[in-house]
């Protein structure tokens, strides 16, 4: 592991540097809520956040509505895939967020791969950061979601007076030799970097699962006939907010738009949620997932069951998102999972 | 993000013109095209298309016909949306977008000299008739056929005159029925699942293809079983909305199955267990 440091005197330097030279897209404060955006002063970039409202893959790779193709319908019709693929900075990522850019990138390229999300993806430098604050909701640790290996470029550490900076790439490793003014860290630094990710997951780990994550998968194997999918989905509004917040649903709708002229047109992509009423509903009428608690109790399955079998791991990082924007508050997977657990004992 | 990315985008579709258009009932329209290109489309009996009219959207639409020489496909489409209500204004020499062929086939070539039992309940037939079209054309390399075709009431049968045609063939057996008879109607009266007492199978060599509305599957596998046919000899194709095509939007999801992927056409041994299959 190739560690790095760079003194905070130094930082606003480092992303005034990345500002003159790229498209920097980083995390801003509103109202003391946090949500990405184009940065355009260093004052503007904040790295001291518990959890953005939208997810950061969400923000940029698979964003609420994109443009998959251009056509015209006159005088002969024609239609151009539009592939994004212009380089941009991502700054201040959380590992829990990065664990999910992972197994979306792996979603993404599984199969037949799709190239409208994998060159947006490829295109972003990401500067990933750990988190100094924990939400509310945010169970991350238990997720094993505090720390990745992989999916960024660079990653921030703030051990107080400068950040030890991971680096994870090549293109990470430029950057910051162009721009950093860095230095190799040293040993003490490690050992700091350490202990303060271990304080901020030990801190995550107020709250959490009673019960080890891998027990999940089989857990909700056993748990299709419980009452308890019947008994959260009544209070359930079908908003789909719960999907909109989290980083690992990916549904979506495709939709065609129309310009005035009738002539000029976009076939769009945009978000679309497995627990809204018409998600599975066909044109003759028939709706395959009817029922609140069907379409309820399909977003775990899919989170805890279905995406395993894909990715091997949950698809679920403890962001807490869901739970934070939940309305009728039965979203979280804490509760759930560990409700479920509790059943069955 | 260390395997290359494709430049190809797998939502575009190619271009198909229509060559053909055929009244079937009042709801249900016959679009025979081909691809501008000259290509054939190159599917299996059995497997869809996203069909697209530009400006309105896409749908997944069966491919009625079997593989043909000619390149020419047929899609057989019932007025029930937006998009099938455009493609319904369509006329020959329009041109649609098609992506595709997507998904899974029937067995052609598992049922080889095996003894066939088609069930198809109202537009159930029309993906199933790229496999009647094909086993027909491939007659010898088959046992024995039946085709039990049930519709609502007699207006709604599709495809009348091949109907008639598979009626009077000797080296198949087709038998039909409708829920609602008219006053002209002097056939079987009754649900699908009652011409079956009118048949004979060895269920050791039998397969049996089941395409209808999502209720007549429960009941016909029953008969299917009652008869004695395993649920390995078992097909049948299940219908779930679709956006993509691919696997990825999340709309044809049954449990963990993508039915645009592993489906339409299940072998009922893979699914009994599913349970948002049937």
């Amino acid at each position: 592991m190739e560690l790095q440091v760079i003194e905070k005197s130094d930082h606003e330097r480092f992303v005034q540097s990345l500002i003159d030279n790229y498209r920097v897209e980083g995390v801003k404060r509103k109202d003391g809520a946090f949500f990405y955006g184009p940065i355009k002063s260093p004052e503007e970039l904040c790295l001291d956040f518990d959890c953005t409202n939208i997810p950061p893959n969400k923000a940029y790779f698979l964003p609420p509505e994109e443009t998959l193709l251009r056509f015209t319908t006159a005088p002969s019709l024609e239609a151009t895939p539009v592939i994004e693929s212009n380089p941009y900075i991502i700054f201040g990522v959380h590992p829990y967020d990065l664990k999910a850019i992972n197994q979306m990138d792996q979603v993404f390229a599984t199969g037949v791969p799709d190239p409208h999300y994998l060159k947006r993806r490829e295109a972003a430098l990401i500067i990933g950061v750990d988190p100094t604050r924990v939400r509310t909701r945010s169970f991350w640790a238990d997720m094993e979601a505090d720390a990745v290996s992989k999916g960024f470029d660079l990653m921030f550490t703030d051990i107080g007076e400068k950040f030890v900076v991971e680096v994870g790439t090549e293109k990470g490793r430029d950057l910051l030799s162009q721009y950093g003014n860095a230095r190799s860290a040293t040993k003490d630094e490690a050992r700091e970097r350490v202990n303060i990710r271990s304080q901020i997951a030990h801190l995550c780990r107020q709250r959490g699962l009673t019960f080890p994550k891998r027990e999940i998968p089989k857990l909700l194997e056993r748990s299709t006939e419980t009452l308890l999918w019947e008994e959260r989905a009544s209070k359930c509004l079908s908003c789909g907010t719960c999907n909109l917040a989290c980083p690992t649903c990916y549904c979506f709708d495709v939709q065609d738009d129309m310009e005035l002229d009738l002539i000029h047109g976009k076939r769009i992509r945009r978000w679309d949620g497995c627990v809204l009423q018409d998600f599975a509903k066909v044109a003759t009428g028939e709706n395959f997932r009817e029922t609140k608690a069907s379409r309820y109790r399909h977003r775990f399955y899919r989170k805890g069951l279905y995406l395993f079998r894909v990715l091997n791991d949950v698809a679920c990082v403890g962001c807490g998102r869901c739970a934070t924007s939940c309305l009728a508050d039965i979203a979280d997977p804490v509760d759930v999972f560990n409700r479920l657990k509790e059943e069955e004992q | 993000m260390n395997q290359p990315v494709p430049e190809i985008s797998p939502y575009l579709p190619q271009w198909a013109e229509i060559s053909r258009i055929e009244d079937l009932t009042a709801s249900e329209k016959l679009f025979e095209m081909h691809l501008v290109s000259g290509e054939p489309l190159g599917h299996k009996p059995g497997q869809f298309v996203e069909l697209s009219v530009m400006g309105i959207g896409e749908a997944p639409i069966s491919v009625s016909s079997p593989p043909r020489e000619n390149d020419s496909f047929e899609l057989a489409i019932r007025k029930v949306g937006n998009l099938t209500g455009a493609v319904h204004s369509l006329k020959t020499g329009d041109t649609v977008g098609i992506r595709g062929p997507f998904g899974t086939h029937f067995p052609t070539e598992e049922t080889k000299a095996k003894d066939l039992l088609v069930v198809a309940g109202g537009i159930g037939l029309i993906p199933l008739r790229s496999f009647i079209h094909f086993v027909l054309e491939h007659r010898d390399e088959y046992g024995d056929v039946t085709i039990l075709f049930g519709a609502r009431n007699p207006s709604e049968q599709l495809f009348l005159d091949e109907l008639k045609q598979w009626g009077m063939r000797k080296d198949i057996r087709y038998l039909e029925t409708v829920d609602v008879p008219d006053p002209s109607w002097k056939g079987n009266v009754g649900v699908i699942t009652t011409l079956f007492p009118k048949i004979h199978v060895d269920p050791s060599k039998t397969y049996c293809i089941v395409v209808g509305p999502p209720v007549m599957y429960r009941f016909v596998i029953l008969e299917a079983k009652a008869k004695g046919i395993p649920d390995t000899q078992i097909f049948l194709s299940l219908e779930r909305r679709m956006k993509c095509g691919v696997g990825k939007c999340g709309h044809c999801q049954i449990n963990h199955v993508y039915v645009c992927q592993d489906g339409p056409v299940f072998r009922y041994a893979d699914i009994f267990d599913l349970e948002e299959a049937l």
